[in-house]
């Protein structure tokens, strides 16, 4: 075709070729997933977001009515995913790594599902940048690859570097997942629109979809789309389907050979990048006037009956969408939300889907490591931890002053570069859990800042009261020493001109 | 439903420390096959004495720091050690030679440091400069190639342990000088034409030691493929002989080697394939690693040239892995989306 913009291909340093298990969901298309009795949300949107509940207990609530939401620059809208009831507020496990209870705001539905009036959709190119956003904002849409971040602050970019490009991340390079793979062989023409919405935002001309070479018939999909409507500056790009190809910065690198800074964003290197699932909810909140209540999700692992993609209704209990996988299979290991790689564990299946979670993998014993922490002999300085990693990292050399507790020395061996990808775990001969001791020091190092920070405030306050009090003694006392000074002058005065005063009188 | 508290990745480990020492210890397999053949039964025994030691010393060690024992022997670590060791030293050598070389690499080298993966020195070449300094004599003492073809097994354990040898027959008659060895002589003594320099690559094939090279390489090469090896060593090894011992060829071929012959001759292979590329003592970076082995290569030319032993593995090894933190500091790889 012609005006096909060329890209250069760039390389990975590091990453791993891992044994994909797509082919467990791949071939499925999608399913919805049935309304379920109940619906949770934590009120804790992203790590550490605490968001308020705008209904109360026993209030009715219709699919798509904003039910919670929280403050700040960041703020982002939460939707009732089907008609119900609002029970009373409860403490319940909630998908995150620690495992830990949060209170929940819970809809018992009424299997109704009935939605909110939505208004006549404007087609998008009557609308203006700002409107794009304040409709993406009022969808709720935040990036569904995981990070959760709110799509809207994403695309009112501030950064000193103008944004001419948006990477779409097709890139699916966990194991296991298939969701955006399958959004890109069913709906591609809507992709497509969601895109152009996005550029629309953004006021830019140009985008590529990244996807990885294992991925031939979404690839094949998005391709014959773009084709069929002769569009010029939406651009596939097949990438290695190398592990951690889909991780932003490694993407863009992939896509543009744009180096993202390590203490910045990929606004600074003039790209914004969205994922597929994003895109999808996109498209239907401009297109169908639909808040972000379902997302797929991809339910596989040896451990289920019938692995599948499914369009899942936020909130929904993981319990309910493996009863619709034919249940479990087996003897099951661990239940991980995320990936195998970068996902997290489960303490049981009463965990409620969120905005971010694009898998459950419901692993065997043979798809994971099991108590692997008994086995772990000292690093043999082997290097092939330094080999995997995509940033560059010496991860064994972090491992050493991480184990020591030198967060400083850490620091400038990068820790913070680390993006937790976990390829230096997987290729270690000592069976290190080395991300965990990274995850670690990460947190203490943050604690430290932050401890830092405290006893930096405490002792400027102490200084500038120590300041203030000096000061108020000094005026106290020049106030006394003018005191003083007035009473003698007027004493002196006064012996010296009582006469006269006497005179007056 | 298990829920022991581990984060992510769940993906099992893909490798073990046991699994690298093992491909190790096989791609050894034609070098330590080439050996027997050339050099006699002596070195089955040799490897064998020293394993048990490693093993038996390894485990008392352990014992006595209070560290589990089974779980670091099944490691392999302290057999690989034994092993490279029990090749190193001459066939013909007495039992206590090799028992005294492995306990002295083993406890004092590698447990006293820390054990695995704390040791600073390489233990099999530690223990090699040690036996080589102490016992000279007994060290250099290699029989010549295929003079023991013929004798019974008795009569090696009995030279072994006994250090008796069979009637009508003495210790000049069954060692000789390793080429190495002879070329230093004959400069020493100023015999310049000796080092006729055909004859000597020559003699190292005639006389065991080119195809025992050749049987290091095949091994070394394997476990470069296998990436159990970093490949940056053994080439920084390789390309510094090469190179250097070419300029000075070239420069005076009646005074210096050739290069072939520095390729193949004493312990260049299975020092950059083998000794040098042990990961606890070598450079980590890859850019660190190539200049770990380029100085060892050139450390190695120097010395067999101008120091005051025929063959420098051992000690070019040994002073290279003092250097490992601070080439380890200079050759820290840039960092993704970090401006230097």
């Amino acid at each position: 075709m012609d005006g096909v913009m060329v890209f250069k291909r760039w390389t990975l340093d590091g990453g791993l070729d891992l044994d994909g298990h797509k082919d467990l969901s791949r071939q499925r298309s999608i399913i919805s997933a049935t309304i379920p009795d109940e619906l949770v949300y934590p009120l804790v949107f992203r790590s550490g977001e605490v968001a308020r509940a705008l209904v109360k207990t026993g209030d009715r609530v219709l699919k798509g009515q904003v039910i919670a939401e929280s403050q700040g620059a960041q703020g982002t809208l939460l939707h009732a995913a089907s008609s119900g009831y609002i029970q009373e507020n409860e403490l319940r496990t909630i998908a995150h790594p620690s495992g830990l209870k949060s209170l929940c705001l819970i809809i018992a539905t009424d299997g109704l599902d009935e939605a909110c009036s939505v208004a006549e959709p404007v087609h998008y190119s009557q609308l203006l940048p700002v409107e794009i956003r304040a409709k993406i904002h009022q969808s709720g849409i935040v990036g569904l690859g995981g990070a959760g971040f709110p799509t809207a602050v994403k695309l009112k970019p501030e950064s000193s570097c103008e944004v001419d490009t948006l990477v779409i991340n097709g890139a699916e390079c966990e194991p296991y997942i298939t969701c955006d793979d399958r959004l890109m062989q069913q709906y591609p023409e809507q992709i497509l629109l969601g895109i152009q919405v996005l550029l629309r935002a953004l006021t830019i001309k140009k985008c590529v979809i990244g996807i990885e070479e294992d991925m031939p018939e979404a690839i094949d999909s998005m391709q014959k789309e773009i084709d069929r409507q002769g569009i010029d500056y939406i651009q596939v790009n097949v990438v290695p389907a190398l592990y951690p190809a889909g991780g932003e910065r490694q993407l863009i690198f992939l896509l543009t050979g744009r180096e993202t800074p390590s203490n910045g964003f990929p606004v600074d290197v003039g790209v914004i990048c969205q994922n597929i699932g994003t895109v999808m909810a996109v498209y239907q909140s401009i297109f169908q006037g639909q808040a972000l209540t379902e997302r797929v999700v991809t339910l596989t692992g040896l451990g289920l009956k019938t692995p599948q993609n499914m369009w899942v209704r936020i909130g929904t209990p993981i319990k309910d969408l493996v009863r619709q996988c034919g249940g479990y299979n087996g003897s099951i290991e661990r239940l991980i939300m995320g990936g195998l790689m970068m996902g997290f564990v489960l303490p049981d299946d009463s965990v409620g889907i969120t905005k971010a979670t694009n898998c459950i993998l419901v692993a065997t014993p043979r798809e994971v490591a099991k108590t692997r922490d008994m086995e772990v002999l000292p690093c043999i300085r082997c290097g092939e931890c330094a080999t995997v990693c995509p940033v560059n990292l010496l991860p064994q050399q972090l491992y050493w002053y991480s184990q020591g507790g030198d967060h400083d020395k850490s620091q400038s061996f990068g820790l913070f570069d680390c993006i937790e990808c976990g390829c230096c775990d997987v290729v270690c001969p000592s069976h290190i859990p080395l991300v965990q001791y990274f995850r670690a020091s990460k947190s203490k190092a943050v604690l430290k800042r932050r401890d830092d920070e405290t006893a930096g405030l405490a002792k400027q306050r102490f200084e500038n009261q120590q300041l203030r009090k000096a000061q108020e003694k000094m005026e106290r006392e020049q106030r006394i020493r003018l005191k003083k000074l007035a009473l003698v002058k007027l004493k002196k005065e006064s012996a010296g001109s009582a006469p006269n005063a006497a005179d007056k009188s | 439903m298990k829920s022991l508290w581990v984060t992510s990745p769940y993906l099992p480990p893909q490798n073990s420390v046991s699994k690298i020492m093992f491909k190790v210890l096989v791609a050894l397999l034609p070098g330590i096959f080439l050996l027997a053949l050339f050099f006699g039964w002596g070195v089955f025994v040799n490897i064998l004495l020293a394993v048990l030691t490693a093993l038996i010393t390894e485990a008392i060690v352990l014992k006595l720091r209070q560290r589990p024992v089974l779980k670091s022997l099944k490691d392999l670590s302290a057999p690989l050690t034994a092993v490279l060791l029990g090749i190193a030293i001459p066939t013909v050598a007495p039992w206590w030679l090799i028992v005294l070389g492995t306990g002295f690499a083993i406890v004092i080298v590698k447990q006293l440091y820390g054990g695995l993966g704390s040791n600073l020195f390489n233990p099999a070449m530690a223990g090699y400069a040690f036996l080589l300094i102490s016992f000279p004599q007994e060290m250099t003492a290699w029989a010549v190639p295929g003079s023991l073809n013929a004798w019974q097994f008795s009569d090696i354990i009995r030279l072994l342990f006994l250090e008796q040898l069979p009637e009508a027959i003495t210790v000049d008659g069954i060692t000789m000088a390793t080429p190495l060895d002879a070329v230093k002589t004959q400069l020493a003594m100023n015999q310049e034409s000796a080092v006729a320099v055909p004859a000597t690559v020559e003699r190292l094939f005639t006389q065991g030691w080119g195809w025992l090279s050749l049987g290091y390489f095949v091994g070394g090469l394997w476990l470069v493929q296998q990436r159990v090896v970093a490949w940056q060593i053994p080439l920084g090894i390789l390309c510094a002989l090469a190179l250097i011992s070419t300029g000075f060829y070239f420069y005076d071929d009646q005074s210096y080697s050739t290069p072939a012959f520095h390729l193949l001759a004493g312990a260049t292979m299975v020092g950059a394939f083998f000794i040098a590329t042990d990961p606890v003592t070598a450079a980590t970076s890859p850019k660190g690693r190539f200049i770990f082995g380029f100085m060892i290569g050139a450390l190695t030319y120097l010395i067999r040239v101008w120091g005051g032993y025929p063959d420098a593995m051992a000690f070019a090894v040994l002073l290279m892995n003092i250097a490992v933190p601070v080439i380890d500091y200079y050759t820290q790889p840039k960092v993704f989306g970090v401006r230097r």
